[in-house]
């Protein structure tokens, strides 16, 4: 934005900067360190799980002098890592990171419609994830009711759930400036023929996301206050008359409803499912085109199954509610909307799948991911099938199948996906291109570990374990015969921890390196590799506003000389 | 480089960034009261003695409240119009009014606030009385967000007309949206909160 | 917009106001009237209502407003329908158990 380049500190560029390259690159750091966290929790409850009441090694003094890991700090962690990893990980690095660095370059923009609010979003974010790590240090821990913060549990729970609205509230604030800044880019700030129909399909899922975000985060944050005003102001929103807490009856007022928090809970949070999963599939579309050397098949079906998908997650969320004795009537409506939303996320995958058919696959190490990514996601979305029946819910609900089928969604999906971009744009974004050897240890060595972790939880589901119970289901006899999977799913889960070193190193290591500035290594078409340096122009990103003249993935057009047919190429 | 279309319009949408963007914002306000207000039914129709509001609450004084914010929003829009008829000397008189108006809607919000205290209803007397604070709170929140725009535009940032008059009255614009919007709120709080 | 396009405009704003302020009194009015709780509701939001769409034409200028903002709009009110009546009716339903 600012024209003045003299008048620009340290401050201006790396801080408190306005450019929409910088606040990517902070939001990618940021939420890539936060996962990193998230992920350590997970590792302390896999200990515990695996070997239950034993003290906790390396880093049990943290837990106090006996060294073990109470049930209620487990809850802590759990509630914590279901937090971490989605609101201040997935999110803010699908959308807050992709969506900042590459909405703007992929359509010919020289920055976001609004810059400042741009960086407010992100200090808004960082503020908010701070507040929520306070929550390890008020007097009764983090919060601990989960991360779905049931009341009237969540209502009467120690001070940690407070920080955690708190921190909610800020998390809610932070992006819906960034959703409202998303669109505004996106409808305004294309460049000349850049159509809807040109638009990479990258860009759609940001769109549709920012979307979702928009409409769907505020009854959360409605919710947000209402739990806010129970706990602080003594209302009794979500406390029915009458509730007995450790043998004695609360004396507040009543008459609240703790399915009226549930409601207005899943009211985002499905939406927020698709919110994960769709610039997975915008990442996993941009890589697969450039790595088949061909187009897409199904451009249109495409966005408008996206399109589709993103409406339909509104009327999908009481499929989490089926045990809460709802009626007949609206669990059939439910069921029936369930169904029909798988139909077009199966139509996405269908038209990725087919887009390798015929294709010259360059098995690179974000392709990799890519790939990976295809059955993972369609492992994730299959068993989710049953649960969206209120028949077999009624078996499933709460146990471990629940865990299993949203980890395939989230960690072998989107997070593959994510891993696949920053391979992918890594070389955009730093000039450098990530080693090929150590990208493929790791990503090797991933997906071996990650069906490790989750795959065994399909079964200790069926089998019936609960998912919240914190000494991993020896207390059960009827879960005697599935126990004996927890080592395993543990000892993947640490080795899953230890290839992500693959990874870090391969960062840190390429980072040192001397800068390559290849401006289209992968030889793709659209604007954000065509008309840039590596990395971009520090203001307004191009030397020149580019102008559009055809499609995003022309990939070996017949008759011409090379495989790839950039947007900006007339004709 | 200037950002394109922040005060110009974009040729094929007819709609400047600014102007754009309040929209957005102002739909996920609706989305937001939206939730408040589906508690409210929810909560209502949980129950089978839910009180009237006119049991606890005064309808004088939230009528008269009625009547600021619609004047209000009428002095703000006056406010826009003398912008785009050149007229600087009426907008400060009619956004000097709009703000006025405001702080007596607070003023009166005040009053009716400690009266309930005076009598202990709080929050926690019963479902009808939280979802009211709750509710009026949020809304009162939005009103002194208005208030602080509008006295920036009025003051410090009124310099802007000398300099670029068009980007003035574009803010001018987006703030009347946003202030309308606030009135329309207290439209359906009033007679759901106080005559139902 | 030209001046006399401006002035023609604050004339509706003068007549919108006019029918706010009379539309207060009714609703208020109405209050008093023993309809019942039900017709009283009905009645109440549908005053309301007009009275939130007479801002949202005239002042806020819907009425002649770019499609790209009332189809934003559009979204947003059918979210807003499902986010009001879906939690209600999962509630009467239980009724038929």
């Amino acid at each position: 934005m600012s024209d003045n380049h003299t008048k620009e500190t340290f401050f201006t560029k790396y801080i408190w900067s306005i450019d929409h390259k910088v606040i990517g690159i902070q939001y990618g750091i940021t939420a890539l360190l936060w996962l990193l966290v998230g992920f350590g929790l997970m590792m302390v409850m896999r200990y515990q799980l695996a070997y239950p009441d034993t003290q906790i090694p390396f880093i049990g003094w943290i837990f106090g002098e006996d060294k073990l890991l109470l049930p209620e700090k487990y809850n802590s962690l759990g509630a914590m890592h279901g937090t971490i990893m989605i609101f201040l990980g997935v999110v803010p690095l699908a959308f807050g990171a992709f969506g900042n660095y590459l909405v703007p370059l992929q359509i010919g923009a020289i920055d976001m419609a609004f810059p400042r609010l741009n960086a407010a979003s992100y200090w808004t974010y960082f503020l908010g994830s701070i507040i929520m790590v306070v929550g390890f240090f008020v007097p009764g821990g983090a919060a601990n009711s989960g991360w779905t913060s049931y009341p009237p549990l969540a209502d009467v729970a120690t001070a940690g759930q407070t920080v955690w609205l708190l921190g909610m509230v800020m998390l809610i604030t932070s992006s819906l400036l960034g959703s409202v800044n998303i669109m505004v880019t996106v409808i305004q700030l294309r460049a000349e023929g850049m159509t809807w129909f040109r638009l990479p399909i990258f860009v759609w899922t940001q769109f549709i996301t920012a979307f979702l975000l928009l409409l769907a985060f505020p009854p959360l944050e409605a919710a947000g206050i209402l739990q806010l005003m129970d706990r602080l102001a003594g209302t009794s929103f979500f406390l029915p008359t009458g509730l007995v807490v450790s043998g004695e009856v609360l004396t507040n007022a009543g008459g609240g409803s703790p399915l009226l928090w549930q409601h207005l809970f899943w009211f985002l949070a499905h939406p927020e499912v698709y919110v994960l999963i769709l610039p997975a599939f915008g990442i996993i579309s941009e890589i697969i085109a450039n790595n088949t050397r061909k187009p897409l098949s199904g451009y249109k079906s495409l966005v408008y199954a996206m399109t589709f998908l993103g409406f339909m997650s509104f009327v999908v969320w009481a499929h989490h509610m089926y045990l809460t004795g709802m009626g007949t009537t609206m669990g059939a409506f439910f069921q029936t909307t369930t169904m029909i939303i798988s139909i077009p996320s199966v139509v996405i995958l269908t038209a990725l799948l087919l887009s390798l058919w015929g294709g010259s696959i360059r098995f690179n190490t974000p392709m990799l991911f890519a790939l990976a990514f295809l059955p993972m996601f369609g492992i994730g979305g299959l068993t989710g099938l049953p649960l969206g029946l209120a028949a077999a819910d009624i078996h499933l609900h709460d146990t471990y199948y629940v865990i299993g089928h949203f980890h395939y969604v989230v960690a072998p999906g989107t997070l593959f996906a994510l891993f696949a971009g920053v391979y992918f744009w890594f070389p955009k974004v730093t000039g450098k291109s990530l080693n090929e050897s150590l990208g493929k240890l790791h990503f090797y060595f991933s997906f071996i570990f990650m069906n490790g972790v989750f795959m065994p939880m399909f079964i200790q589901g069926l089998a019936g374990v609960s998912r919240r119970l914190a000494d991993g289901g020896q207390a059960y006899a009827h879960a005697a015969d599935v126990i004996y999977l927890n080592e395993i799913m543990s000892w993947s889960a640490w080795l899953l921890g230890m290839a992500q070193l693959f990874f870090i190193a391969n960062v840190v290591l390429t980072l040192f390196k001397a800068r390559t500035g290849e401006i289209n290594p992968w030889n793709a078409t659209t604007i954000d590799w065509t008309e840039t340096t590596s990395p971009p122009l520090g203001h307004g990103n191009f030397e020149k506003i580019p102008v559009v003249y055809r499609g995003p993935y022309e990939y070996s057009v017949p008759g011409s000389k090379i495989d790839f047919t950039p947007q900006t190429e007339k004709g | 480089m200037e950002i394109p279309y922040g005060v110009k319009e974009r040729p094929d949408t007819g709609l400047n960034n600014a102007k754009l963007g309040i929209w957005l914002f102002l739909a996920s306000e609706v989305m937001l009261f939206g939730g408040l207000f589906s508690a409210y039914i929810f909560l209502r129709t949980g129950v089978d003695d839910w009180p009237m509001g006119s049991k606890y609450l005064d309808v004088k004084m939230a009528t008269l409240n009625t009547l600021f914010l619609i004047t209000s929003s009428v002095t703000m829009v006056m406010s826009w119009a003398s912008l785009k008829l050149n007229d600087f000397k009426k907008f400060k008189l009619y956004a000097g009014s709009t703000l006025l108006l405001a702080c007596g809607f607070l003023v009166i919000k005040y009053f009716e606030y400690s009266s309930k205290f005076s009598y202990s209803y709080y929050p926690s007397t019963d479902n009808f009385l939280g979802i009211y604070f709750t509710m009026t709170g949020l809304h009162v929140i939005h009103v002194i967000g208005g208030i602080a725009v509008i006295a920036f535009l009025l003051f410090p940032g009124a310099k802007m007309w000398e300099t670029d008059p068009e980007r003035f009255t574009s803010r001018i614009e987006v703030t009347g949206l946003y202030w309308h919007f606030v009135d329309l709120v207290w439209i359906f709080l009033f007679p759901v909160l106080y005559l139902l | 917009m030209k001046p006399e396009e401006v002035k023609h405009h604050v004339k509706i704003y003068i007549n919108v106001f006019v029918a706010l302020l009379f539309l207060t009194v009714v609703t208020v009015g109405i209050s008093y009237i023993d309809i019942g709780v039900g017709p009283g509701i009905a009645l109440g939001l549908l005053v309301a209502s007009v009275k939130g769409s007479l801002v949202a034409c005239y002042f806020m200028h819907l009425i002649d407003e770019k499609k790209t903002i009332l189809w934003t709009l559009f979204a947003t009110v059918i979210s807003f329908m499902i986010l009001i009546f879906v939690p209600l009716s999962t509630m009467f339903s239980n009724a038929g158990y």
